[in-house]
């Protein structure tokens, strides 16, 4: 009976070295709310500086087709990525601690750079057509990019990811088929989604 | 249940070992101080353990430098693959066969 016991036990433990070894496990859920919370904040800020022009009629407003405009949503954009990128990496390090291990793990960097390695082209490609007149491809092409990075990082961390990829994918192909109305999905994609993950991801690994 | 108990692997008996392997399973190399944290051993400890797993040749070393620093990287060769995956298979079967 004793040695069944010790079988069991090794299992576990070979179970649990293997996904310590290769996962990145102290994300934190509180990162994603955090993050959702932002993007929402962001979207209000985005759809407050379309509507500025109140000359323009209802349905031409969402098309920033002025570079002022553009220019003052992609600092809102940049500072959500800035606030968003800060918290995550505060709230996991402080999660880190909470379960003994190192945050700045071999794990952990090959997270970083399997998720930054899809991301940055997206972001840079975003930018660049943006910078060209494109502005309602930005939303669904950032719902899509940042979809394939998350299924790309998802083999580097929480399974749970990969779905959240998915769905930020699936978002973003739907939005291509209605261009203008970018700000809205944006909102649900990076918002909403977020915040339902996060809130998730905490229940089941973090309480 | 005496033949299944015979085809453990008896250099996979001790803990740390096990816990090598683990990590050598699931990642193409692993460094010696990734080693140790996962594991939670001292030096010594984890060092002759090693040393054993090579001597089997189950697992191979690569030494190089990171700037001024000797860094050992490890990885399973492919007989310690294949040997640690039939001790995997008869610890399934024996929790099975209860």
């Amino acid at each position: 009976m004793k040695e069944e016991q010790n079988y069991q036990e090794d299992l576990t433990h070979i179970r649990d070295i293997m996904e310590r070894s290769s996962r990145f496990l102290s994300l934190s859920g509180l990162s994603g709310v955090m993050a959702g919370v932002y993007a929402l904040v962001g979207a209000v800020m985005a759809f407050l500086i379309l509507n500025q022009r109140q000359e323009l009629p209802q349905w031409k407003r969402m098309h920033p087709n002025d570079p002022f405009i553009a220019q003052q949503l992609i600092l809102v954009g940049v500072g959500i990525l800035v606030a968003a990128i800060g918290t995550g990496f505060y709230l996991s390090r402080r999660r880190a601690r909470k379960m003994g291990v190192k945050f700045m793990s071999a794990t952990g960097m090959r997270l970083v750079i399997n998720l930054l390695i899809p991301l940055g082209t997206g972001g840079l490609f975003v930018l660049m057509i943006t910078y060209q007149g494109y502005y309602g491809l930005a939303a669904p092409l950032m719902l899509i990019f940042y979809g394939l990075s998350l299924l790309n990082a998802s083999k580097y961390t929480l399974p749970d990811i990969r779905s959240l990829g998915l769905a930020e994918v699936v978002l973003g192909l739907i939005n291509t088929a209605f261009i203008g109305y970018g700000l809205y999905f944006w909102a649900v994609g990076f918002g909403v989604l977020h915040i339902i993950y996060g809130i998730a991801m905490y229940q089941k690994y973090e309480r | 249940m005496k033949s299944i108990i015979d085809k453990l692997n008896k250099a996979f008996e001790n803990r740390v070992r096990l816990g090598i392997m683990s990590a050598l399973m699931a990642n193409d190399e692993v460094d010696f101080n990734q080693l140790k944290d996962l594991l939670g051993v001292t030096d010594g400890n984890l060092a002759s353990h090693l040393k054993a797993l090579e001597e089997k040749k189950f697992i191979e070393t690569r030494k190089q430098f990171i700037g001024r620093k000797p860094n050992t990287r490890y990885r399973a060769t492919l007989d310690g693959r294949q040997a640690f995956q039939s001790h995997l298979e008869a610890l399934e079967a024996l929790l099975k066969g209860q």
